[in-house]
């Protein structure tokens, strides 16, 4: 029996790294300081596995795999890699080889999360900072359009609104919390002030925030269903704090306005920095979605939507991005990596995937892996390999292997080597 | 493979080698006192300038700095987008170029080594992965100390030995090469939206002051007897009147004794930006004969330029509050991007216009700073890249050192600021080859303390560049030719490889990374980790297990030993 101490949590953004996994016989057998998610990933890594490679639903041995998925990348004119946020960045700096290689377009599922936050900030910058900043110094922190307590579990008491720290040593009395939404949510028990917004408000009110904030006078009684005392007071508050923090999720991003939304919130954030310190933070959703646009962006200067097939990178979001090149009958080959589009594009989207060759690298059956072509099991990163994950606030931390994959089952950047070395002949 | 370069004008400064007509050889990577012709494959450099490989002490080009400002530009990478070739990956230039584009494009300009001078610590993995997709070049990093949590409370204790423990930690821990400080303090009070506003301010939150950090940390790096010495981004960066700021800094390690073998104690990076005379922008004048004056009277200073390029670029500091000051004064994009118990950054894009009068000041002051420091040795050639503008400028930098009448031409085109507020039209000084050598290469590798670099002497690692311009020939009125031939070197070749060729990239090996390696007394490392460990578990949101760099993140590693207790 061994037991790994600090292992890293590889399920999402928070990417806790305090977590203690007994492993015997090659098995995980309890997990602790792990959420509920968290432990029941561990333990149940093993099911549902993809138990071999498999082409057209027949089994094969991965070099026979392996040869099909070049095969179908190399005659495809336009072909689409996607996923990415749930490996680790070997892996995906081996995708963005392979896509330059092949001419085709690499996309991660930023481009259906986050997307539009990086949108805005390439517009406008951010302001910013890791998450220690916010447990050592924010006295402010408003949750806008997520909900950490059903998404990020431990966000609130590693992190954010309990979290104890250098200037904050009472933890959750020494915070003003609150929460935006458009309806109830579990925050409602832990914030000190629940504004519910109207659907699609969220603009508006940031708006009207920074309106106050920059000392305008709101005329109005009600802004998308907020009373006119209540902006006035969270103003107030916010200029006030010593260090504010606002953590922003898919309620503001995917949301109508979507970029816009995000535009209005950094706008309000970098005016109250004349006030006072103030940062905005967007909740990333899986563990490593932020090292995807990181890795991409190193090695293209792009962080997701990106097409080689003039073989330079061009990028563009809403022609190149996965589900408008794929609703549009573009892609004429898919690979997909620890995603799974089939379960979570829209309708159009997925029905592609289906008509097309479509190759999957995943640990595990989904969706996905029922339609496509060719399907290639991998090791889970971070409990069968090891390699490098982002965490939602650009922090690096290593992923540790804590038992050996099924036999014969390899790491996704090395099954992508392979794929790499197949294509180039 | 064994090679000779044959025939050209060598330059090679350290071993006072100053154009002569000589060959070059090299065996298995290294540069050897001479091999026979039938056994290696001989280049031809006759009539060319043959140098050592280019040295950088500064440069943006790895980690979540320059990340952000990829990530902020994509308007940036339009101007300049790279194809994949058969040998070289596809990718993007200007000011934020993708980590291969930066390697190959050093190379392709003769360049070999590479210092990434701004690491956070806690982001040191990222910097290290981006470094390894960085080919060709070989490099190391240096981490933020200035406003190190755990520096300012060691200072603040007056506890010597446990900063000093805590440096040599820290290093190891980063794969580090050298301690860097950005605006010491003033980081930290930006955490509360302040700054520090000189050399004896209070700290937000420490009780102490820039002063003390700085001086603190430079004893400690002399006493430690690490190769380079604290690489120091002043306070005031950016503010006019900041050349006292400077100078005052310069002169607050008077006294300190070097480590054997050096004599500095203290290097100024990007001086151009602190030395700012005049009282408002609307009185600003060149600081840079005050600077030049003290540097020229003291031999414990060395500095880099942060040469202006007119050009548009990306700014890019670890200077949060600096880079909202330059946001306000601009309106353009802003990012900040503060780092828990360690550091912080910001990136603001920025565009230097020639009829701009503070630009051209600026551009002015940088070029005084190279001119009016008699001694190449202890000032650098650099655009504090992309800060200046992009390191892709240095031939045009170069061209301007060697020509008077390149300086007097781009005058002719710039605000006549640059004219009435510096001495630059005065300056009659051109450098030749060997001062340019020195200043991009033998000096920069000399007070890095990378004793393989920077020279052609048997033993130097086999980094040579070939530039295809006759020295015998040249005049200063042919600046635009000195400008072609150091823009796409002849040859490069990189531990004995060829790897440019007619400015072309033909092969990308991996480079070396270097990092200090100095072992701890093992009572002060006890007493070291159990400080940490507590500061880790109240304050950090990682644990201390998982904060050291891991091998895997060194392909290619090369420690630097040093014995930091006798």
């Amino acid at each position: 029996m061994s037991v790994y101490r600090d292992v890293i949590c590889p399920f999402c953004g928070c990417l806790c790294d305090d977590l203690e996994v007994t492993v015997e016989e090659n098995q995980i057998v309890k997990v602790r300081n792990g959420c509920a998610i968290s432990t029941s990933k561990f333990l149940h890594h093993h099911e549902n596995r993809v138990e071999t490679p498999l082409v057209d639903g027949k089994p094969v041995d991965l070099k026979e795999a392996v040869k099909e998925a070049a095969e179908i990348l190399k005659s495809a004119r336009r072909p689409l890699i996607y996923g990415l946020s749930s490996t680790e960045c070997g892996a995906i700096a081996k995708t963005i080889e392979l896509a330059e290689l092949v001419g085709g377009v690499v996309d991660n599922t930023a481009s259906v999360c986050h997307g539009p936050t990086i949108l805005a900030l390439q517009t406008l910058g951010e302001s910013k900072c890791t998450l220690g900043t916010v447990r050592n110094r924010a006295d402010l922190i408003i949750y806008w359009g997520c909900n950490p307590l059903d998404a990020h579990l431990r966000h609130l008491t590693r992190y954010s609104a309990m979290a104890r720290g250098l200037y904050t040593s009472g933890g959750r009395k020494d915070r003003y919390i609150a929460a935006v939404d458009v309806r109830e949510t579990k925050l409602r028990r832990v914030a000190d002030l629940f504004v519910k917004v109207k659907p699609g408000g969220d603009y508006e009110l940031l708006s009207a925030l920074r309106a106050v904030v920059r000392g305008y006078d709101l005329e109005a009684d009600e802004v998308s269903g907020v009373p006119r005392d209540v902006i006035l007071e969270l103003a107030e508050r916010m200029k006030k704090a010593r260090f504010g923090a606002i953590f922003f999720g898919l309620g503001l991003t995917q949301s109508e306005g979507r970029h816009m939304n995000i535009e209005a919130a950094i706008g309000l954030v970098a005016d109250l920095n004349h006030h006072t310190k103030f940062v905005l933070i967007p909740m990333r959703g899986h563990y490593n979605v932020a090292g995807a646009n990181t890795v991409t962006t190193w090695q293209t200067g792009y962080p997701y939507a990106v097409d080689f097939s003039r073989g330079y990178p061009r990028y563009n979001p809403g022609e190149y991005t996965a589900v408008d090149l794929l609703a549009r009958g573009e892609a004429d080959a898919a690979l997909i990596i620890a995603s799974d589009p089939v379960a979570h594009l829209p309708y159009k989207a997925a029905r592609r995937l289906a008509e097309i060759p479509t190759i999957v690298l995943d640990p595990k059956r989904n969706m996905t892996s029922m339609i496509s072509r060719v399907v290639i099991p991998t090791a889970a990163a971070g409990i069968e390999a090891e390699g490098t994950a982002y965490r939602m606030d650009g922090i690096p931390i290593r992923l540790k292997k804590l038992i050996e994959p099924p036999e014969g089952v390899l790491p996704d950047a090395e099954v992508l080597s392979l794929i790499i070395k197949e294509v180039e002949g | 493979m064994n090679l000779i370069v044959k025939g050209g004008y060598v330059y090679d400064p350290i071993n006072g080698i100053n154009g002569e007509k000589m060959d070059i050889y090299i065996k298995d990577g290294k540069i050897v006192e001479e091999l026979p012709e039938h056994d290696a494959k001989v280049i031809d450099a006759s009539g060319m300038v043959v140098m050592p490989g280019g040295v950088d002490l500064h440069s943006h080009i790895a980690g979540s700095k320059i990340n952000l400002g990829r990530l902020l530009r994509p308007e940036d990478h339009r101007k300049d987008p790279v194809p994949r070739t058969r040998v070289t990956r596809a990718g993007v230039g200007y000011s934020c170029p993708s980590t291969y584009i930066a390697g190959y494009r050093y190379a392709q300009m003769g360049y070999t080594t590479v210092m990434e001078p701004a690491m956070p610590p806690l982001g040191a993995r990222h910097v290290h992965e981006e470094l390894n997709d960085t080919p060709i070049v070989d490099k190391s990093a240096y981490p933020l100390f200035g406003n190190n949590y755990f520096v300012l409370k060691y200072v603040r204790e007056g506890d010597f030995e446990m900063l000093k423990a805590f440096v040599a930690w820290l290093m190891r821990a980063t794969r580090g090469y050298a301690i860097k400080i950005v605006n010491p303090g003033g980081v930290e009070s930006w955490k509360w939206g302040k700054n520090v506003d000189g050399l004896d301010d209070t700290v937000e939150g420490f009780d102490i002051t820039p002063r003390r950090i700085i001086t603190s940390l430079a004893r400690a790096n002399e006493e430690l007897g690490l190769p380079h010495t604290i690489h120091l981004h002043c306070n005031n960066l950016g503010v006019p009147g900041n050349y006292q700021t400077t100078i005052e800094t310069m002169r607050a390690v008077e006294g300190l004794k070097p480590r054997e073998g050096r004599e500095a104690t203290i290097h100024i990076v990007h001086c151009q930006f602190n030395a700012l005379a005049g009282d408002s922008w609307a009185t600003l004048r060149s600081g840079a004969p005050e600077v030049a004056r003290y540097v020229n009277a003291h031999r414990h200073v060395t500095l880099d330029l942060g040469q202006v390029i007119f050009t548009d670029t990306t700014t890019m500091t670890g200077d949060g509050p600096w880079q909202f000051r330059l946001y306000n004064l601009t309106g353009n994009k802003w990012i900040n991007s503060d780092v828990e118990m360690e550091a912080g950054a910001g990136v603001v894009p920025y565009t230097f216009r020639k009829k701009n009068p503070v630009n051209a000041i600026q551009w002015a002051i940088g070029l005084e700073l190279a001119l009016l420091i008699y001694d190449p040795w202890r000032v650098y050639m650099t655009t504090d890249h992309p800060n200046g503008g992009p390191f892709t400028f240095y031939p045009k930098v170069i061209a301007w050192l060697m020509s008077r009448k390149a300086r007097t031409d781009t005058m002719l085109e710039i605000h006549k600021a640059a004219m009435r507020k510096t001495t630059l039209a005065d300056i009659y000084r051109e450098y030749d080859f060997y001062e340019i050598a020195i200043t991009t290469r033998a000096a920069p590798a000399k007070v890095l303390g990378l004793k393989e670099k920077g020279h052609l002497g048997p033993g130097a690692d086999g980094d040579v560049a070939v530039y295809d311009i006759d020295p015998t020939e040249w005049r200063p009125s042919m600046y635009r030719e000195v400008e072609k031939a150091f823009s796409r070197a002849k040859y490069t070749i990189k531990g004995g490889e060829i790897v440019v060729v007619d400015g072309e990239v033909v092969s990308t090996p991996l480079g070396k990374t270097y990092w200090i390696d100095v072992e701890i007394p093992e009572d002060l490392e006890g007493e070291l980790m159990k400080d940490l460990e507590e500061g880790f578990k109240n304050y950090y949101t990682i644990s201390l297990g998982n904060y050291p760099v891991e091998d895997a993140y060194l392909p290619l590693q090369k420690p630097v030993e040093v014995v930091g207790w006798r």
